[in-house]
């Protein structure tokens, strides 16, 4: 079962809904009490950087969440998920995120439309489980005004060039992050998704604990 | 680097798609569900479902279509026509939708704009424009379908709907709406560089070629067709091997 984290932002039944399209169970969780059950978690999101920790904080999910990646079971963070995952955001002042993966989340340079809206192709920086069967120069379907900057270049699965070259696909170990949306990114966006369920599926981290 | 998107527009009344119905593939032609799904297997990059139903007690129809698309369509989809309120928003994004779309709402209160962008992101605030050339040779914004004249530069409504947080522009010609003499260029250029949003060029497309120009010179970054899917003249695919052969980079071409 993999957990889709409501904290008020966010398509969240597009997500269970591309989820089930591939054959994946999902369950929205609207507290952080029930984390325990899932063996594979995505956090979505749209919206500002410092909004998003606010809603997570009055939630109550800021820790759970940390304890969730600590545990080695399989994260996903999608789009403001996947920035949040970072240390710092500079949207609106700067801002303290999960601190999962090293780095900052900077805003597109002038000279460019923000935001950054369609569909982009991805560079395949390294292989990855989570992007197994997807060909390089893939199509993805992006909304964002900033983007990460991961303090560890190792860090990036994938690019995509909008001016700037930034990472569309970031991870380490078992948390991950994709800066567009793989739930509306028909076909290869399914095929990510596929990819994360089987993960999640194989994954016997929680078994073991 | 981005692609350009090809958008699909879908006239909905009373649950029914009103136009395309004509596809022989499929087994309910009038389900916008099953027309949206095959409009996602053959390419297209985005669609827009436009509510023509006048009464807003079906109101709950459109919402259903809605939460059906969103199991069975996994491109981004946008909802327009006859949304009032940040309930009516709340409940088209509830139930799937990823945008919606404010045309006459907008000018009549432009608060909403700012209300649906600060509490959904304005990623999901598409303002839709509908502009009519004057006397003076400038462009004037129309609302309730192009029947009423507001006094409102185009030019400067865009710019102000940018100003309040919305994240796209629909622009249609009502001069060149229906006419199949191409996208007035002119109109669309002026709009793409007077706001930073991405602009979708809408109303007069007749040929490929047309598509192409509203890419060029138009200067738009999305264009909306709808008789030339609907009636089967163009496939989505032919329309971007088109492109493409135009040297205009788009997505998904087999």
């Amino acid at each position: 079962m993999i957990g889709i984290v409501d904290y008020g932002r966010g398509n969240l039944r597009s997500v269970e809904k591309a989820l089930e399209k591939v054959g994946f169970e999902a369950v929205i969780m609207a507290s952080p009490n029930e984390l325990s059950k899932v063996k594979g978690l995505i956090l979505p999101g749209v919206g500002a950087f410092a909004d998003a920790m606010e809603a997570l904080k009055v939630g109550g999910w800021i820790e759970p969440l940390i304890e969730f990646a600590r545990s080695g079971r399989p994260f996903l963070g999608i789009c403001l998920g996947m920035q949040i995952l970072f240390e710092v955001g500079e949207e609106h002042g700067e801002y303290a995120g999960l601190g999962l993966l090293a780095g900052r989340v900077v805003r597109f340079p002038a000279g460019r439309k923000v935001p950054h809206m369609g569909w982009n192709s991805l560079e395949l920086e390294q292989s990855s489980r989570l992007l197994e069967g997807i060909p390089n120069e893939s199509y993805f379907y992006f909304v964002h005004s900033y983007y990460a900057e991961p303090a560890d270049q190792g860090d990036i699965i994938a690019t995509s060039d909008y001016g700037v070259i930034f990472p569309a696909v970031v991870g380490k170990a078992n948390v991950w992050g994709a800066q567009f949306h793989p739930e509306k990114s028909s076909p290869w966006g399914l095929q990510l998704l596929t990819n994360f369920g089987k993960w999640v599926n194989e994954d016997d981290t929680l078994s073991s604990h | 680097m981005l692609s350009k998107r090809i958008i699909p527009c879908l006239d909905v009344h009373d649950g029914r798609v009103v136009k395309g119905t004509n596809f022989v593939q499929l087994r309910d032609a009038g389900d916008p569900v099953e027309l949206a799904a095959l409009y996602d297997r053959e390419g297209a990059d985005e669609l827009i479902f436009l509510d023509i139903t006048a009464s807003s007690d079906n109101r709950e129809t459109m919402v259903d279509v809605v939460r059906r698309t969103a199991e069975e369509v996994f491109i981004p989809f946008t909802i327009g026509g006859g949304l009032r309120t940040i309930e009516d928003i709340r409940r088209m994004l509830r139930a799937g939708a990823d945008k919606i779309a404010l045309n006459t709402s907008a000018v009549k209160t432009p608060r909403l704009i700012q209300e649906g962008a600060h509490a959904f992101g304005s990623q999901c605030i598409v303002v839709a424009i509908d502009a009519r050339k004057t006397a003076q040779g400038q462009w004037e914004v129309y609302i309730h379908g192009g029947r009423t004249a507001t006094g409102k530069d185009v030019l400067e409504w865009a710019a102000e709907v940018e100003a309040l947080g919305a994240g796209e522009i629909l622009l249609t010609s009502m001069d060149r709406d229906g006419t199949k003499i191409g996208y007035e260029l002119e109109l669309t250029r002026a709009v793409s560089r007077a706001v930073s949003l991405p602009v979708i060029a809408s109303g007069g497309v007749g040929t490929l070629e047309h598509l192409a120009e509203g890419l060029t010179l138009g200067e738009a970054d999305a264009v909306l067709a709808a008789s030339i899917f609907h009636y089967k003249e163009y496939s989505i695919q032919e329309v971007k091997r088109f492109l493409a052969e135009r040297g205009i980079l788009v997505r998904g071409l087999a």
